[in-house]
């Protein structure tokens, strides 16, 4: 039996025949789904259907260079012990229904010691809790070790050199570069690094969500960011495929910023949420700061929209504007123009030092902080409802 | 419209705006796949699903998103989830194609974002892998966007951050790497690459106007197979050029 194959693009995997006006029979890549006009932009069929023949290497082939020699993993800084997690679910954590409102500097006190694994969640310079991250710095909580999809928070910590050790995955600026607190603590050798995904490391704080030591993942393979990370591979008993093994993550303390929170600390988070959903159930305690404190009524009108109910959080603080300079999805814009000046600072120690001083050490609190900022620049920020 | 001559930003654009087609999931990191993207969407793939890391699926890219967790980035889009939901779904086989830039990159399409230099004591710290890990590892094309210079095109990169072809053919699937998966076209502002089936090298294809064999041969630290038939890509047209400077980026955040 003959198996007719019909024609395979290796593009889209799939060519479709149309009839021409003028009678042609055109095969047309199926995935190109465009309007007329915009076929002379790509071509027909697709030009991936007849695999290209080389002709010639050039110049001639040279070997490669030998094999480096192994890099050496870190320790886990944070070992899984999804059992002593249980006990402190059990034992330590209050889960009554009990106002926790309180100021940055008492939620730092109580619940950020030196040493801690601590993480704060965000993207980029969004909903960042940068309120509570300069708490940290003024009250110069020491030998953390952090969760390192950050930005700002990793930033000012490394700088106030509060950060010993650091779990990874994206310390950067995106459009606007490097950091340079990184790179200049990095290459100093000041703080000890673990490498890791950002599907990785929120992997790591969904296995501690769902109670169990690690989780299998296909991320990581193959690279020198798996051999610079404490993850180990294995085969899996059914289907004898390689998988990476990432150890659950438990946070002595997160902090995460939301757009909404009442008094006992169920909270909204409008727009994407990042992986504020992991982190909040991956911690032992947790600070949640909120835009504005709103009444039980909202969240028992929509509890679908609770996406972190009361009884994960330890200490609800109002702090509007508390992501500032970045921004909090559909309520405040990035203040371009601060975090352009601030980087520009970065690029010296002395003149991050100056920065720190002027916006964490030179201020009480998070209202001397916005004070200093100014109300009509913030107001200037603000997304108005026709900008969304 | 002036007939401005295009620059090397916009030219990446342009290229990898061609290569997005039709009703496919797209996977976007920062600076040049947003300005391909936004490109692609308004000119000829208006049904393309752009997914971005942190949750943002389907926006309409008609503000262009600066970072990958910013509002445009799920701004009028079919879903504002979060990371796992993306990349799971990435894990599962839903992601199409990726779209991706680095520092460094080597023959077999692995790349560089971590440090420059030896890792204990780097010459440069990088921001490290972010999202780029899994989206070599997990979709099933990348394709990689960089500018063309020779310190960046190396034989061999400093840390393999992102998987390419690893260490050449079957690589990836000893590796436990999903099959069927792997770089697909390296794109720069001088020329196009794909990977030669058998070696799993990159072999150039297409040539920018005005550029030369010898011109992307000095620019590139090692040897690479040419094919038999070096295609031209077309000059960017005035229409993408104007649509690009006046509707997408006119602030010149990534032009």
């Amino acid at each position: 039996m003959t198996t007719i194959r019909k024609p395979v693009c290796s593009d889209c995997g799939w060519l479709e025949t149309r009839t021409a006006a003028d009678g042609r029979s055109l095969r047309f890549c199926v995935k190109h789904g465009m309007p007329r006009s915009a076929v002379d932009l790509l071509s027909e069929p697709c030009s991936d259907f007849r695999p290209l023949e080389t002709t010639k290497t050039f110049p001639a082939q040279a070997p490669l260079p030998p094999p480096s020699p192994p890099l050496a993993p870190p320790p886990l800084f944070q070992p899984p012990d999804p059992d002593g997690f249980r006990r402190f679910l059990r034992d330590e954590k209050d889960f009554s229904l009990r106002p926790k409102l309180m100021t940055e500097r008492e939620a730092v006190k109580r619940f950020i010691h030196s040493g801690d694994y601590v993480g704060f969640e965000l993207y980029g310079t969004v909903r960042c809790p940068l309120s509570v991250v300069r708490e940290v710095v003024r009250q110069r909580v020491g030998g953390l070790r952090l969760l390192g999809q950050g930005l700002m928070d990793a930033d000012f910590l490394i700088a106030s050199g509060l950060v010993s050790q650091l779990d990874i995955t994206y310390v950067g600026y995106e459009a606007y570069g490097l950091s340079p607190i990184l790179r200049r603590a990095v290459e100093r050798g000041a703080i000890e690094l673990a490498e890791w995904s950002n599907a990785a490391i929120t992997w790591r704080m969904k296995a501690a969500a769902m109670g169990l030591p690690f989780l299998p993942a296909r991320s990581m393979l193959g690279t020198d960011t798996l051999a610079r990370s404490p993850a180990k591979t294995m085969k899996d008993p059914f289907t004898g495929m390689e998988l990476t093994l990432l150890p659950a993550l438990v946070l002595d303390t997160a902090v995460i910023h939301v757009h909404r929170a009442d008094k006992f600390g169920n909270c909204q988070i409008d727009g994407i949420s990042g992986f504020a959903v992991e982190m909040s159930r991956a911690c032992k305690r947790l600070i949640v700061s909120a835009e504005e404190i709103v009444d039980t009524e909202v969240f028992r009108r929509k509890p679908e929209r609770t996406v972190i109910p009361y009884f994960l959080v330890d200490a609800v603080v109002e702090a509007p504007f508390g992501a500032h300079p970045g921004e909090t999805c559909g309520a405040y814009r990035r203040d371009e123009p601060h975090i352009k000046s601030y980087l520009e600072a970065t690029r010296s120690e002395e003149a991050t030092r100056k920065y720190l001083d002027e916006t964490v050490h030179g201020v009480k609190d998070h209202a001397g902080y916005l004070k200093r900022v100014g109300a009509s620049r913030l107001r200037a920020l603000k997304v108005r409802p026709d900008e969304r | 419209m002036s007939a401005e001559k295009a620059n090397a930003v916009e030219r990446l654009a342009c290229t990898a705006a061609r290569l997005m087609k039709g009703r496919t999931t797209v996977f976007i990191g920062t600076g040049v796949p947003m300005l391909a993207a936004s490109l692609a969407r308004a000119l000829y793939a208006p049904s393309l699903i752009p997914v971005f890391e942190f949750g943002g699926v389907g926006s309409t890219l008609e503000r262009l998103p600066l970072a990958v967790g910013e509002s445009n980035s799920f701004r009028r889009g079919v879903a504002a989830m979060g990371i796992c939901d993306v990349m799971e779904a990435a894990q599962r086989g839903v992601v199409r194609d990726g779209f991706l830039g680095g520092a460094q990159i080597d023959p077999y399409g692995n790349l560089n974002t971590t440090v420059i230099g030896p890792y204990g004591a780097p010459a440069v710290r990088l921001p490290g892998s972010g999202g780029a890990n899994d989206v070599g590892s997990l979709c099933w094309r990348t394709i990689i966007i960089m500018k063309h210079e020779r310190k960046r095109f190396v034989p061999k990169v400093d840390f393999l951050t992102t998987p390419g072809y690893l260490d050449g053919p079957g690589a990836r699937e000893r590796a436990g790497l999903p099959p069927e998966t792997g770089p697909y076209r390296v794109v720069t502002d001088l020329a196009v690459f794909d990977f030669e089936p058998t070696s799993k090298r990159m072999r150039l294809i297409a040539l920018n106007p005005g550029e030369t064999v010898e011109r992307v041969v000095a620019e590139t630290g090692f040897p690479f197979p040419v094919a038999a038939k070096v295609a031209r890509n077309a000059d960017p047209t005035a229409l993408e050029l104007k649509t690009l400077r006046l509707k997408i980026d006119p602030e010149k955040v990534f032009l």
